[in-house]
């Protein structure tokens, strides 16, 4: 052992004890305290919220939740089976999809094809209408609504007779700005030299766009499929508006806010319910959590 | 025919998940396929406009003509008459009760109080996380409310702030605290008109909070650590650190994030829809909005908030725009 | 034939912008020419406008007899090396290699010998299948080189394909990029900032400074016959030392020391230019001599530098590393007339 090994063992050693080490070792102890106690806070509400929704109605209105975690234990799918069977959750479920899948794929599709030029190609006022786009992401949404709504109503196309159709086309209005600005700052960041090395090679816009912008671009376009397709899966206020609150159309969140106002004391079952529309998007966010958090990222930092 | 039993069963599903993909890819090939045939010169001219077209569109018939058509309406009585300012002196007037007064004052409320309690949450959970090896656990159960609705989001907080009378046992988390902790009278913390905007501000604080500390703490990580170590061997202590070197370096994300909670508390609408309809003092512009147009069948009533609620915002565009153009001349 | 011919060529961006000047230059067929130059002279721009990646504000750029100004990039026969190569990232060395051919529509079966051959020739049997990820620089930068050998192309253009790579990779590839000149018997361009690797490598070398053509020769002809002080200045190193000289009687007479002229020059004042090398400890009968005050002395082991002053202006000479001196010496060395040049203090154009 070389004198300078000895002397940092003997360091190291003294250190044990010293007021220091003891000091250090109490900040680590205090900052995992404090870091757990603060996540554990976080996740009362939810906790809460989901062990209610595996007791019995009476139990729910005698005593606290808390209580549940003490034996006797005493859970049931009860809750779940009603509100499965008595109200609206499974067309709610598949009105959803139907509502979500479309409103992310037409959006995104189309963004990308705009942000594909406005990221590659040039053309008067460019610059001008992706400022303007940027302008409009903060613009509230609450501005579109009436006139569309009158269009809607004029020409029919309302619930009754086109089904989703026109709260497809309202989302694409709405998810365009912030989708185009999130891809074309994507596709600006690709090296030039791959777009001159593909001229060079002979491929056209197409191809290039299909087979080298596209594909280098997955990441990003899954970020902003996940960032779409939540936003619009929790969306409220653009369902409320274009779809309403009829059994047979209204997605999840607007069955989930009409049982919230109706159910007064039957409440049990809003539990169950609101663990119900949170399946999907619980899973989405937890199987592809990283890209989400991507996408939040790239569109939030402007530079 | 009776379009709508079409489009809400499976096939329908499938025939959409196909067919809406098959359809733009169609105009795009088309379109380039056109672009072709034209004259050299004017190839480079067209394929731009082919590209954003369908964009253009929708923005312009969603968002740009529709806005402008709101302004008008805005000027209007339900038949159509043109009133002048009379739909805003409506929303203007008997202050601070009457109109929409109450509406602007919470959304003051959570402009103030969301944007800073999220911005300082934030950075508090990002610092702290960033000290600890599961980091990365703490932050996905902190972010999770990110991806569920505020529908559910006020479901949760609904339990939480549950009352029952003082004799019976309290089945509300806070309440329990209140009744056996503090041994005060339990609260009605949604119908309480002292307490129930800042129990709706919490809830939201909540479900937002890990949207603040992800972008946080992506900048966070991004602060050199030579600069750290250097500010250390200059004999900094850890507070030190954070206040001179840290966050100087944060505060354009700090900016950032903060413009953008901004705009979200103006926009507020689906925790207050939910948990008190706007009802007892809590009601916010955008809730006023969808009552004016839904419950009390006033257009103009609802498109003079709307205009008030874009004035608001109009002071966070400028300056994204200008905070846009800046990072534009850098590259 | 693929000559390239490059015929009053300008780019100009602005009206107050012109980043190549009157650019004539003709290359001949199987020649490696090499455009070298600072960085923002115009050299990438002027290969830019060959391979078809920028416009051509006036002049005439032919390859072959045709004139290619309007003629689309893909359709000049030209294939271009990049500087950061340039790779589809996504795709496999054999898929990025494909990728030109399969443009043209070319049969499964002859895209696949092609790139065989290829893949052959620069030893990249057995990485086809990665992505270029998965590949060191060199490897990676022989794919770009494969991409462009598939093609067949009349021309290649290389714009700074080594910069990339580190010195030791250089030097090697410097040789292969030679020796697959030989075997394609091909037209290259090569675009550099590096004069190494100018020298070296071109059969002719083009120097281009502030968007204008300064001189075309062979590497022994710019270095022995720099036609102006810029390119006497950018060739070399350690660069070539200038010294103000007036001339008296067919001499030219500089702060510290004299030199005799070899021929009469028509004019009073002048730069008086010769290289390191030009002097030496051993001095000779018919030579100059001058001496310097020595302030720093280099070692190099097969050279040994000094840095110093002869009256006002400074010098570097390279002599024989046995000479012994040492800072603060004052050393007499000679100087060998054949090496010396004179310039026009005005013009900077070459007067010998």
């Amino acid at each position: 052992m070389t004198a300078e090994a000895a002397a940092r063992v003997g360091v190291s050693h003294t250190a044990r004890f010293s007021p220091a080490w003891v000091a250090e070792r109490l900040q680590g102890a205090v900052l995992h305290v404090a870091v757990i106690s603060l996540t554990v806070a976080w996740m009362v509400p939810a906790a809460g919220l989901l062990i209610s929704s595996f007791r019995h109605f009476t139990d729910i209105n005698q005593s606290g939740w808390w209580t549940a975690l003490a034996p006797p234990y005493n859970f049931t799918l009860e809750n779940y089976v009603q509100v499965l069977q008595s109200s609206n959750m499974g067309q709610s479920l598949f009105n959803s999809f139907m509502i979500t899948i479309p409103a992310t794929l037409i959006p995104v599709t189309i963004a990308a094809f705009a942000a594909y030029a406005f990221a590659w190609m040039k053309f008067p006022g460019r610059d001008w209408i992706f400022l303007a786009l940027v302008g409009l992401l903060a613009v509230p949404l609450q501005l579109s609504f009436i006139p569309v709504l009158k269009v809607f109503v004029s020409i029919g196309l309302v619930v009754q007779n086109w089904g989703f159709v026109g709260v497809w086309l309202a989302h694409t209005g709405y998810g365009l700005p912030f989708s185009i600005y999130l891809l074309a700052n994507f596709f600006r960041a690709l090296p030039s030299d791959l777009f001159e090395s593909a001229e060079i090679d002979g491929a056209g816009t197409l191809t290039v766009f299909f087979r080298i912008v596209l594909p280098l671009s997955v990441p990003a376009i899954a970020s902003l499929v996940i960032f779409q397709f939540l936003w619009i899966w929790n969306d409220l206020l653009v369902a409320l508006i274009y779809v309403g609150g009829t059994k047979s159309v209204a997605p999840l969140t607007v069955t989930l806010a009409n049982l919230t106002n109706s159910l007064g004391q039957g409440y049990n079952l809003l539990t169950a319910a609101a663990f119900i529309s949170m399946i999907i998007p619980l899973v989405v966010f937890l199987s592809l959590q990283r890209y989400f958090v991507r996408g939040i990222l790239a569109g939030s930092v402007k530079g | 025919m009776d379009l709508s039993l079409l489009l809400t069963d499976v096939p329908t599903l499938v025939v959409v998940i196909v067919g809406v993909p098959a359809v733009l890819g169609a105009y795009i090939l088309g379109g380039e396929f056109l672009v072709r045939r034209l004259p050299d010169r004017a190839r480079g001219s067209v394929r731009p406009w082919i590209w954003v077209a369908p964009a253009l569109f929708f923005v312009t018939a969603f968002l740009v003509a529709p806005a402008i058509g709101t302004v008008f309406t805005s000027f209007q009585s339900h038949g159509g008459d043109w009133i002048g300012l009379t739909n805003y002196q409506r929303q203007l007037v008997d202050f601070p009760n009457g109109g929409a007064w109450i509406a602007i004052r919470n959304n003051l409320y959570w402009l103030v109080l969301y944007t800073l309690f999220v911005l300082f949450f934030g950075l508090l959970l990002a610092v702290l996380f960033d000290r600890v090896p599961y980091e990365s656990v703490v932050k996905s159960l902190i972010f999770m409310p990110m991806a569920i609705s505020a529908v559910a989001l006020g479901v949760i907080w609904k339990f939480m702030f549950w009352y029952q009378p003082a004799d019976a046992p309290q089945t509300g988390t806070l309440n329990a605290i209140v009744v056996n902790v503090f041994h005060q009278a339990p609260k009605t913390w949604l119908t309480d008109p002292n307490v129930n905007n800042f129990a709706l501000i919490a809830a939201a604080i909540w479900g937002i909070t890990g949207f603040s500390m992800v972008i946080l703490s992506a900048a966070l990580k991004g602060i050199p650590a030579d600069l750290l170590e250097a500010a250390r061997v200059d004999g900094a202590g850890e507070i030190t650190i954070f206040r001179r070197v840290i966050f100087p370096l944060m505060m354009p994300t700090v900016v950032v994030v903060g413009t953008t909670l901004v705009i979200f508390a103006l926009k507020a609408f689906d925790i207050v829809y939910v948990m008190t309809a706007g009802n007892f003092g809590t009601d916010v512009l955008a809730n006023r909005m969808y009552k004016l147009l839904y419950q009390a069948d006033n257009p103009g009533g609802a498109s003079a908030v709307a205009i008030i609620l874009l004035l608001a915002v109009i002071p966070v565009l400028i300056f994204n725009l200008r905070q846009f153009r800046a990072v534009e001349a850098r590259r | 034939m693929s000559s390239v011919t490059y015929d009053h060529v300008v780019k100009r961006y602005t009206s107050d912008l012109t980043v190549v000047k009157d650019f004539n230059v003709e290359i001949a067929d199987k020649e490696f020419m090499v455009l070298v130059g600072p960085s923002g002279c115009g050299k990438s721009t002027a290969l830019r406008m060959l391979a078809g990646l920028e416009t051509i504000t006036e002049g005439q750029i032919r390859i072959g007899d045709r004139v290619v100004n309007h003629v689309a990039a893909k359709d000049r026969d030209i294939a271009m090396v990049f500087q950061s190569y340039a790779l589809y990232p996504h795709m496999s060395v054999f898929d990025n290699m494909a990728f030109p051919l399969q443009m043209k529509k070319m049969s499964r079966s002859e895209i696949d010998k092609r790139v065989k051959q290829a893949s052959g020739i620069l030893g990249l049997d057995n990485f086809l299948k990665r992505k270029p990820k998965a590949l060191s620089g060199g490897q990676r930068q022989r794919v770009a080189l494969g991409r462009a050998i598939v093609r067949n192309p009349k021309v290649f253009l290389l714009d700074e394909p080594l910069s990339n790579l580190d010195a030791k990779l250089r030097g090697q590839t410097r040789v292969e990029l030679q020796k697959l000149h030989r075997d394609l018997e091909t037209t290259f361009i090569y675009v550099t900032h590096d004069q190494v690797e100018a020298m070296t490598m071109g059969d002719r070398i083009a120097i281009m400074n502030a968007g204008i053509l300064q001189q075309v020769g062979a590497p022994g002809e710019i270095y022995d016959h720099p036609a102006n002080l810029f390119v006497a200045g950018f060739i070399g190193t350690p660069t070539m030392n200038f010294v103000p000289v007036t001339m008296e009687n067919g001499n030219a007479k500089a702060s510290g020391f004299d030199v005799k002229l070899p021929k009469p020059v028509g004019a009073d004042k002048g730069i008086l230019g010769f290289r390191p090398e030009a002097l030496t400890d051993r001095i000779q009968d018919d030579g100059s001599t001058l001496e310097i005050k020595v302030e720093v002395v280099e070692r190099l082991g097969s050279d040994q530098f000094l840095y110093g002053t002869a009256g006002e202006d400074t010098i570097t000479a390279r002599v024989d590393p046995r000479m012994k001196v040492a800072p603060g010496d004052r050393a007499r060395l000679g100087l060998d007339l054949r090496g010396i040049h004179l310039f026009d203090s005005q013009t900077e154009k070459a007067l010998l």
